[in-house]
């Protein structure tokens, strides 16, 4: 491995995006994962970190950094960035409620739960409410059809759902208000 | 009682913990390969048993790894496909959740057979709470020196890691997946070169299914001749089913190979019969990809032999009035349910899983998924249904990767086998329209009669 990975800051919108030391010790340990120094393999995990703790969505500023701690083009991040749905690419709401629409949670109902979902929040799928707790989105097959309709908040399963409980989990999160989600890092996984 | 080989150990209270794994006879197996069997009798006893790809192509194993290039100098490979992400199928997400030892414990195996020292588990990136298991279960693994230099003092050295997809259901084919390790867009590659001369970084690598490597474990353990013995000609061994849709008992069932499938959906053990005491319409039995069968060809084939489960029985009559077990996701449709908006669904997602690379994929389906939605909505022509068969047809066999039959295929038998569904919304838009099936995707029985 050709030295430690540099530690560079990007400030474009006035806003100094870094990682946290420990962080980028995480990230040193997960490149050495991949043989020969083939750091570009660590794209995927490190964007999940990135999206995670510098802001909750992958701004240009971000994928520059992320390009730069990698040592490829910053091209080679926007590419992989638009590619794969888990990657905001822009602002959302502190909750990200995904709803699966996929044949087998829609014939069990996941249709009218994202029907229900609209009335609650008061938007429409793909928006996010005005006080940037909560943006619904739809998403294709989690793996949960056994236990359908699922739906994800953030990172977490919510499975087998009814009107009732989404209205039970959608108190309990706007109670929590603003406090941080408490989600396990994703700098911690591997 | 069907016999359960693979998750024996399911229900032990604590299993997802090496101790408990351990207390329970797990690792002896590995113990077993590294300790008095060279590699070639691994392989020797994996290529005796039979054992087919889980993750739906149901190649043979052994074959697969006989064609791994061992000659060169460069390192091997072995990549576990735990991006399961064919809609229906959440067999490997089940074992991995409760038995995560075993899968290493197969990994190990597998890995001393194909002379690999480093593995990785692609997991998708949605199950971040498999993860989390795997990493935990790898740690302990680590510890208890069934990981890392010099394993059980037997010279075999084995790094296992985690590596995360970022939502692409593309990814789950092995060059994609490939693709996606290196850091890029998960666009599969053009074979041949295959995988095992040229896959992760250019080197010989084998790509296998959670389920595939895990049952590596009781092969080793009962011998390959005692594996074989289950099951039905060449569909040998047991296979998990993930069962979904209209039915009582939705889960993951362990079956033997061979179970008829009309025991499967009605008896009390596995599906335990429709939902609501309907009647079965349809089944796609082994993930979305695969040709969907009306209840008379499900149960039984053309020649009117009862149909097992079995990848052979399953594809009796060809694509005429037969499919595949594919995956084995398992999904029921009862009388009420849509084919026509089922097909739409299917499509909708096929068109936004497409990675983009082939004009008759790309094109394809996002031709087909408005032509669909119009019929859905009563706004069809009867030329749109075979401008729809015609479509899938130029998909099919034309693409780098099997995407574009997956594609294909469902909107094609749901024409062959559900014809009159598509005409009635043509003929009766006004029914159609005024339907209040958007939301449950069925209709109410007594609202419309197809036959």
């Amino acid at each position: 491995m050709s030295g430690l990975i540099d530690h560079k800051l990007f400030i474009k919108e006035n806003k100094i995006v870094k990682f946290s030391e420990e962080t980028l010790e995480r990230i040193r340990e997960i490149v050495l994962h991949y043989h020969g120094d083939r750091r570009k393999s660590a794209l995927l995990p490190v964007l999940h970190i990135a999206q995670q703790e510098l802001g909750g969505y992958l701004s240009v500023d971000v994928m520059d950094y992320v390009a730069s701690l990698l040592e490829i083009q910053p091209i080679e991040v926007y590419e992989v960035a638009t590619f794969y749905s888990m990657f905001h690419l822009g602002p959302v709401g502190k909750y990200v409620i995904e709803v699966c629409q996929t044949g087998p949670c829609a014939i069990c109902g996941g249709e009218r739960i994202l029907d229900h979902l609209e009335k609650v929040l008061g938007i429409k799928t793909g928006e996010t409410t005005p006080d940037g707790l909560f943006t619904l989105k739809t998403v294709e097959c989690l793996g949960s059809c056994g236990t359908a309709p699922v739906m994800q908040v953030n990172t977490e399963f919510y499975e087998s759902m009814t009107a009732e409980k989404i209205d039970q989990i959608i108190d309990d999160l706007k109670n929590k208000g603003n406090k941080q989600p408490s989600e396990t890092r994703w700098a911690d996984l591997f | 009682m069907g016999r359960l080989v693979l998750i024996e150990k399911i229900a032990i209270p604590g299993i997802r913990d090496f101790a408990v794994y351990r207390a329970h006879g797990g690792y002896s197996n590995a113990e077993k390969a590294l300790k008095e069997m060279t590699p070639a009798d691994v392989n020797r006893e994996v290529t005796k048993s039979g054992l087919r790809g889980r993750g739906g192509a149901g190649f043979p194993t052994g074959l697969k790894w006989s064609f791994l290039d061992r000659k060169t100098d460069h390192p091997r490979y072995l990549v576990c496909n735990a991006d399961e992400s064919e809609p229906g199928t959440f067999k490997d997400r089940y074992l991995m959740e409760h038995l995560p030892h075993l899968l290493i414990e197969g990994l190990i195996i597998s890995s001393y057979a194909l002379g690999v020292k480093t593995c990785y588990i692609y997991v998708r990136g949605e199950f971040k709470h498999i993860i989390g298991i795997l990493q935990k279960a790898l740690r302990e693994a680590y510890q208890q020196k069934f990981l890392g230099e010099n394993i059980l003092g037997t010279g075999f050295s084995l790094d296992i890691f985690l590596h995360p997809g970022g939502g692409a259901y593309i990814c789950g084919e092995e060059t994609a997946m490939l693709e996606s390790l290196e850091g890029k867009r998960g666009n599969p590659r053009n074979k041949p070169p295959f995988p095992a001369f040229k896959g992760l970084y250019d080197c010989p690598t084998v790509v296998n299914n959670v389920e595939t490597l895990a049952a590596v474990v009781p092969i080793i353990g009962m011998g390959g001749d005692a594996y074989k013995s289950i099951g039905v000609g060449k569909s040998t061994g047991t296979k998990l089913i993930s069962a979904c849709g209209n039915i009582n008992k939705p889960g993951v069932y362990e079956i033997e190979l061979g179970l008829p499938v009309e025991d499967f959906i009605f008896s009390e053990e596995y599906c335990g019969g429709i939902k609501d005491g309907k009647r079965l319409k349809a089944v796609v039995p082994g993930g979305s990809s695969v040709p969907v069968l009306p209840a008379e060809l499900i149960l039984r084939t053309l020649k009117g032999e009862r149909r097992l489960m079995t990848y052979e029985s399953l594809a009796e009559g060809g694509f005429d009035s037969g499919t595949m077990l594919g995956s084995g996701g398992f999904i029921v449709y009862d009388e009420d349910a849509c084919m026509v908006r089922n097909t739409w669904n299917f499509t909708r997602f096929y068109r936004h899983e497409s990675c983009g690379q082939c004009s008759p994929c790309r094109e394809g389906t996002a031709w087909m998924e408005p032509v669909l939605r119009r019929i859905e909505q009563g706004k069809g022509k009867y030329s749109d249904i075979d401008l729809l068969v015609n479509i899938a047809d130029k998909i099919e066999g034309n693409t780098i990767c099997p995407f574009g039959d997956a594609a294909a295929w469902p909107v094609s038998s749901a024409i062959r086998h559900f014809r009159h569904e598509f005409e009635f919304h043509v003929e009766h838009p006004e029914i159609v329209k005024n339907t209040d099936h958007g939301s449950l995707m069925r209709y109410p029985a007594s609202s419309i009669q197809y036959r």
